[in-house]
């Protein structure tokens, strides 16, 4: 099977659809000839045909919006927003419209749409290249979020969203997209192609939204983690003796509230990693579900590991990062309480 | 107030205009700003001219028909009775069932109500000169394109009461509409959403190699929301088919069109810096209304793209059942508009070409009157607002997605439902 990075694999799963799927079209800004700022969709127009693949004004309201007008029609227009940083003026188009289409409508209109979109931080992009927005989205009812860690994930993941009849917002951890990141930004990144495990098939498949991913089995600790953090998570578990489960939740909405609380009452602790700010940020719902489900199994409180609560800093940004230490840190805590 | 400082470059202080309508409650309603053409002066381009040689024609108001019912120039879309007196019977339609609907909210039957008195010419003359199959991406005051359409009225009315027979089962606001069936997009509160969302439909349309346009619109006021913006930039940058109606009908609720910048340029001039024809109508103009409809229609339909089309109108009643204008603006300045109600031009036009009488036309009304009538009646056999008969409750967790995930089934099992 070919060797991909993330990049590869998305632009794969784009080939794919566009491929099966005459209604499946592609547009965004610099998509088109060009291929995207992170080369997602190179060579995806010269291929498939200008119409399939497309540039766009630089409008994000107006992508969003002519997107759910396409849906509405009966397309399946995977956009791209060049930065999730950049979503902010679509907001509005995402939740009072795409999310609630089908429900307003009685199921009479949907929006099928993928809003595929670069997020996260560790890339020197300063706060209007770093954000990590999730949780503005699986706050609002009618929309689905899906992260990839890893390369078959991606393409698997991507092939479902865009076959899925409801809105995914489908949010790409750029700082992986070359190669997994430990958080330690001074060691090299070890590009996915030298993963013997890391092989995507060439042709159609897909990994179900909704289904989370045991990355590392665990005794101890419970840790839940989504994205980039999926693999800083795992170099911080490797780094001490602790015996964690590592479970990437690929799915934010919807969640796979079971592979969760059934870890959780095996290890009976837990701690939380994202990126994104801490306060009102998805780890706050993952706790309250943990707390919900599994309060009589847990041993200790439930501890989150996440960006501070403010923007994202250009100089600072190592120490904005929650690396391994702080997920050591927390680890240890939840062990010793 | 600080004094100009010594050093104070600009010797002429500086002024922040707040627009203000020219007449409030108490004064006499005063039009006599409005340019009113005379019906036929305005010449009509071929569909195929470049928009940026009819640039001068957002500036213009293109009219047919004169005060005394007599239709003139090269707009006169010369339609037959037929068609004329299909329109003036949805006109008619749309303003009695705007009226019990109005009560009944009164009746405290249903929350909420609006109606477009005053502007039926403008979705009644806009649905006859469009395909049936074309899509409409409405607004909440063109309720005219599904009766019009042939929308059943015990349907509307049973929206409108959010009854167990509500198509939408009580999730909308009242008047907030969508049939797929009849080309009616699902109309949102948010106001402006629907004008970029058609924008795609339309591309959507062209990219697949259909011949079915867009039409959708938008109110002067929501004129400033981005939406319109993006609407124009997408629609010009793809050449897309379809057409961009701006309903100009004076008032945002409170607020006067020079709120949303109409004091210095017409609406449809917004169209020409886009690259696109902008033609400004007589809203209240049946012919004209239709005519500059099946202009840009004919233009969208032949791959030439996009035309914004600003209807001249007046909001005859308030912006809603929540509304009182008579605290914004003067009492009788409906009865001040200039170019006069659609119905009554149109039942003019009829008569003055033999076609129609004031019997007939008073028949006619009786005979729609207990039409709605007996309709409402169906419709409140199911039920109104609040009542007994409501939609099943289970359904209010329903169609969030298509399939619905393990936390809102959850939320549903607490709920006992």
């Amino acid at each position: 099977m070919p060797k991909m990075n993330m990049i590869q694999a998305l632009n794969s799963a784009m080939d794919v659809m566009l491929t099966r799927d005459p209604n499946v079209l592609i547009y965004g800004e610099d998509v088109g000839f060009f291929g995207g700022v992170f080369r997602a969709t190179e060579g995806l127009q010269k291929k498939h045909g200008l119409h399939r693949c497309f540039d766009t004004p630089i409008g994000e309201s107006g992508i969003v919006a002519t997107a759910i007008g396409m849906g509405a029609y009966g397309l399946r227009p995977v956009i791209e927003i060049q930065f999730a940083d950049y979503i902010y003026p679509a907001y509005d188009q995402l939740v009072s419209e795409a999310a609630r289409l089908r429900y307003r409508s009685a199921g009479d209109f949907f929006a099928p749409l993928t809003l595929r979109t670069p997020y996260g931080g560790g890339i020197r992009g300063g706060q209007t290249h770093s954000q990590s927005p999730e949780a503005l989205f699986t706050h609002v009812a009618g929309l689905k979020t899906v992260i990839p860690s890893n390369p078959y994930d991606a393409k698997g993941l991507l092939i479902s969203a865009i076959e899925d009849d409801d809105p995914v917002m489908f949010f790409e951890p750029k700082r992986i997209y070359n190669g997994p990141f430990s958080g330690h930004h001074d060691q090299p990144v070890t590009p996915w192609e030298k993963f013997a495990d890391n092989d995507v098939p060439a042709g159609h498949y897909t990994v179900p939204l909704g289904k989370a991913a045991i990355k590392r089995a665990g005794e101890h600790v419970t840790v839940l983690a989504y994205g980039t953090m999926v693999h800083v998570a795992l170099a911080a578990v490797a780094e001490t003796d602790i015996d964690a489960e590592v479970i990437d939740l690929r799915t934010l909405m919807p969640l796979d509230i079971h592979t969760i609380t059934q870890s959780i009452e095996k290890t009976g602790r837990c701690v939380i990693v994202h990126e994104a700010t801490r306060t009102s940020g998805y780890g706050a719902e993952l706790s309250a579900l943990v707390q919900e489900n599994c309060f009589y199994h847990l041993e200790a409180p439930i501890l989150r590991v996440a960006g501070w609560d403010t923007p994202y800093p250009h100089a600072f940004e190592w120490q904005y990062f929650p690396g391994p230490k702080r997920i050591i840190d927390a680890m240890r805590r939840t062990m010793e309480s | 107030m600080t004094k100009s400082a010594p050093d104070r470059k600009n010797r002429v202080a500086l002024n922040l205009r707040i627009p203000e309508p020219r007449q409030r409650p108490g004064d006499l309603p005063d039009f006599s700003s409005v340019d009113v053409s005379s019906p036929g002066a305005v010449p009509r381009p071929g569909i195929n001219a470049a928009a940026k040689d009819i640039g001068d024609m957002a500036y213009k108001l293109i009219r047919v028909l004169d005060n005394d019912g007599k239709a003139s120039g090269p707009w006169d879309p010369k339609l037959d009775s037929a068609t004329l007196l299909r329109g003036l019977r949805h006109m008619l339609v749309t303003r009695n069932y705007d009226n019990r609907m109005y009560l009944a909210q009164r009746q405290g039957k249903t929350s909420f109500y609006m109606k477009c008195t005053g502007e039926e010419a403008v979705a009644i003359a806009q649905a006859a000169a469009l395909e049936r199959e074309d899509m409409c991406f409405p607004s909440y005051r063109q309720q005219g394109l599904l009766i019009a359409r042939g929308y059943p009225l015990v349907d509307m009315m049973c929206q409108v009461y959010s009854n167990e027979r509500d198509p939408l089962k009580g999730r909308q606001l009242p008047i907030m509409y969508s049939s797929r069936a009849f080309g009616f997009f699902s109309i949102s509160g948010n106001l402006g959403t629907q004008f970029s969302q058609a924008v795609g439909w339309a591309m959507a349309s062209a990219y697949k190699g259909d011949d079915r346009i867009a039409s959708t619109w938008i109110g002067d006021g929501s004129t400033a929301e981005g939406d319109f913006h993006h609407a124009l930039t997408f629609a010009a940058v793809y050449r897309a088919p379809v057409i961009l109606n701006v309903v100009n009908n004076q008032w945002a609720i409170s607020s006067f069109q020079g709120m949303a910048g109409g004091d210095d340029a017409t609406f449809a001039a917004r169209g020409v810096g886009y690259g696109m024809p902008g033609l400004r109508v007589d809203g209240n103009d049946f012919l004209a209304v239709y005519a500059v409809t099946k202009w840009a229609a004919d233009r969208a339909r032949s791959n030439l793209g996009p035309t914004l089309i600003e209807h001249y109108t007046y909001r005859a009643e308030g912006h809603s059942t929540s509304d009182d204008p008579n605290l914004y603006r003067p009492a009788n300045e409906a009865k001040a508009w200039p170019l006069g109600d659609p119905i009554e031009r149109l039942k003019k036009h009829l008569i003055a070409l033999g076609k129609w009488s004031e019997d007939q036309h008073a028949a006619l009304e009786k005979e729609i009157a207990e039409e709605v009538r007996t309709a409402q009646k169906e419709a409140e056999s199911h039920g109104t607002l609040g009542g007994d008969k409501m939609p099943s409750i289970k359904t209010m967790f329903e169609d969030v997605y298509k399939e619905m995930p393990w936390h809102i089934r959850r939320q549903r099992q607490e709920m006992g439902v």
